[in-house]
């Protein structure tokens, strides 16, 4: 497919050399729902995503973007291993993903924190699980918090945090056993606008400093635009690949305290997305045929 | 669904809203909880200055009320209203219930209910919970169950009464019994819902955390539903007192129940009031520990 070469191409800096498998393989993925009949109507299929490939490289940040209801959480709870795909495989390093992993680190968009627990026992939760000693448990904690800029925070429960905080507790918590893999959801959906900035900064920060595999799902254009690498647009129901593009701006140091949100060059990306997101059903990238 | 965002939102809405709370809240309208819902909302919509002053116009509002009843309760026997022999007046009300309190009567009768409404309710929440924990982490047990649960927890404990005799004699193995039956429903009921509706976002996280199906449970679920199965623990406190009292009038040799009964056959008109007194006040003593413990338990629920 068009995809695998684009994907090679985005990413020769990053990527190791083209016979590697990727971090992370969509390969043909298809998820059905059966969505139960009422009295008069008998159950029906729904497909949510159909036929999705995808590569992407160890370190990479890429962003996924499509209207609403075109499968996007579908998809991150099939590569978080919470479902299963009717057909088709994804694979993380080359192995099949069959269940939850903690090779994989995930960030809801309302946050899931227990509200019972306090930010650093809501960061340990995982690892408890895992039999991790106490003493142990409470300096990965208090680390990955640190890492979130979340340090004095440890036992503020999350009714007493803001939604920025909260959403740090999540992302501190999803890298406790530093997974290769972070899968974000909306994640910054439900932020005002100026967290949201805030927190895409950190974001930026925290892969740059930890060389994380982010995949970054949103339905915001400029969101997309400013966080990936690349931006894989979705069509809508049922979700499939509309096109990806690269995006090629200026970052960390060379930005030096520019707006890159006006920068003519951001703008134009911007512009590409929203033309690939709005183009018509039955554009030549899309693949006819099943609907 | 519940989300966390609602959970947090309205710390006092859960219970309300629980399907189990109406069957209870016909038989229980003595305990129930208006008034101190109604001094919380005062507290939370009150702003503004002097603490103090603000609390005592919280006592002076929710005394009013009680002030012109005991006034009415002095005035209208002694003004002819009311035949004092029916209605004393509350000061001769009182000067009994001192009178029972001084020699040890209303202790005794006190003692003798709640230890069988401690024992059947203890005995109703060691079992229901475990039970209903169970039967709601398994769907197939709840579909089966769950309507048969419903249609006993809508046969009023007190229509049993006279099975409960006729199978267990007249002594304390009926009374304590029937008040396992009351208590054990509301529980049962409200561990089921409180285990099933637990918000399935939380549920998804941890197991994208690697939580396997114990760890979920001990970690996510059983914690998750605590608030909802106090309800039910509250609301079948209130019945153990309620049906053991009616239990008590029916048939009995002691306790609150019978020594009201037995003072009304025997015209003893100021005791008789005496012993209902006793009874609002054990059922608020009751409540307000209840309520105490429940704020303890979900601490994290209020911000
Ligand atoms: N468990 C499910 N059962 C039935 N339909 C579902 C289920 N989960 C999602 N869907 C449907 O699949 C489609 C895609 O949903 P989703 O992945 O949540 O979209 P997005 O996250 O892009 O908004 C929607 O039409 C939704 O109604
Ligand atoms: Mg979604």
């Amino acid at each position: 497919m068009t995809l695998t070469a684009a994907a090679a191409s985005a990413t020769d800096v990053l990527a190791p050399d083209a016979g590697a498998p990727a971090r992370l393989r969509f390969e043909h993925v298809r998820k059905e729902f059966t969505v139960r009949g009422d009295r008069r109507r008998a159950p029906s299929t729904l497909v949510a995503v159909d036929d999705l490939s995808l590569d992407v490289a160890a370190g990479e940040l890429v962003t996924v973007v499509g209207p609403s209801g075109c499968g996007k959480s579908t998809l991150l709870d099939l590569v978080a291993g919470l479902s299963t795909p009717t057909s088709g495989r994804i694979l993380v390093d080359g192995r099949e993903v069959t269940g939850p992993g903690l090779d994989r680190g995930i960030v809801f968009q309302q946050y899931a924190l227990l509200p019972w627990r306090s930010a650093q026992r809501n960061v340990e939760l995982g690892l408890e699980a895992r039999g991790l000693p106490a003493p142990e448990r409470r300096r990965v904690a208090r680390e990955k918090l640190e890492l979130v800029g979340l340090a004095g925070f440890e036992d503020r429960y999350p009714h007493e945090l803001s939604g920025g905080m909260k959403q740090r507790v999540a992302i501190a918590r999803a890298l406790a056993f530093d997974p290769e893999v972070l899968l974000m959801d909306e994640p910054f959906a439900a932020l005002d606008a100026q967290t949201r900035e805030q927190l895409q900064d950190e974001l930026l920060r925290i892969w740059r400093a930890t060389g994380k595999t982010i995949v970054f799902i949103t339905h915001g254009i400029e969101e997309a635009v400013y966080l990936g690498q690349r931006v894989v647009v979705l069509s809508g129901r049922p979700g499939r690949v509309r096109t990806v593009i690269d995006v090629d701006l200026p970052r960390g140091d060379e930005l030096a305290g520019t707006d890159l949100r006006t920068d003519p060059r951001f703008v134009a990306h911007r512009h590409t997305v929203w033309e690939a997101l709005h183009a018509p059903a039955g554009t030549p990238e899309r693949t006819g045929g099943a609907a | 669904m519940t989300t966390t965002i609602s959970r947090d939102a309205g710390p006092t809405a859960g219970p309300r809203t629980d399907p189990a709370t109406d069957a209870i809240g016909v038989d229980a309208p003595a305990f129930a909880d208006p008034p101190t819902l109604g001094r919380r909302n005062v507290l939370a919509v009150r702003g503004g200055s002097g603490r103090a002053r603000r609390t005592g116009l919280v006592v002076l509002r929710s005394s009013l009320a009680f002030v012109a009843f005991f006034a009415l309760w002095e005035l209208a026997p002694r003004l002819g209203w009311v035949d004092p022999v029916f209605l004393p007046p509350l000061s001769t009300v009182l000067a009994t219930f001192g009178g029972l309190v001084a020699d040890g009567t209303l202790a005794e009768q006190v003692g003798t209910s709640l230890v069988r409404a401690v024992s059947g309710f203890a005995i109703a929440v060691s079992f229901a919970i475990p039970a209903g924990v169970l039967i709601g982490w398994n769907d197939r047990a709840a579909q089966y169950l769950s309507p048969f649960l419903e249609v006993l927890r809508n046969t009023a404990a007190l229509a049993l009464l006279p099975v409960f005799i006729l199978v267990l004699g007249i002594g304390e193995t009926s009374k304590i019994a029937i008040v396992v039956y009351a208590c054990s429903f509301p529980i049962l009921l409200s561990t089921i819902t409180g285990v099933r509706t637990v918000d399935p976002l939380l549920v998804r996280s941890a197991r994208s955390l690697g939580l396997g199906r114990v760890a979920l449970f001990t970690k996510v679920v059983l914690p998750a539903a605590v608030p909802t199965v106090f309800t039910g623990v509250r609301m079948a406190a209130t019945a153990s007192i309620l049906v053991l009292i009616a239990a008590e009038m029916v048939g009995a040799k002691a306790g609150l129940g019978f020594y009201i009964t037995y003072t009304q056959f025997n015209f003893q008109i100021p005791e008789m009031y005496a012993g209902i007194l006793t009874i609002a006040l054990v059922g608020v003593a009751v409540n307000t520990l209840l309520v105490t413990v429940e704020r303890r338990l979900s601490r994290w629920r209020t911000a």
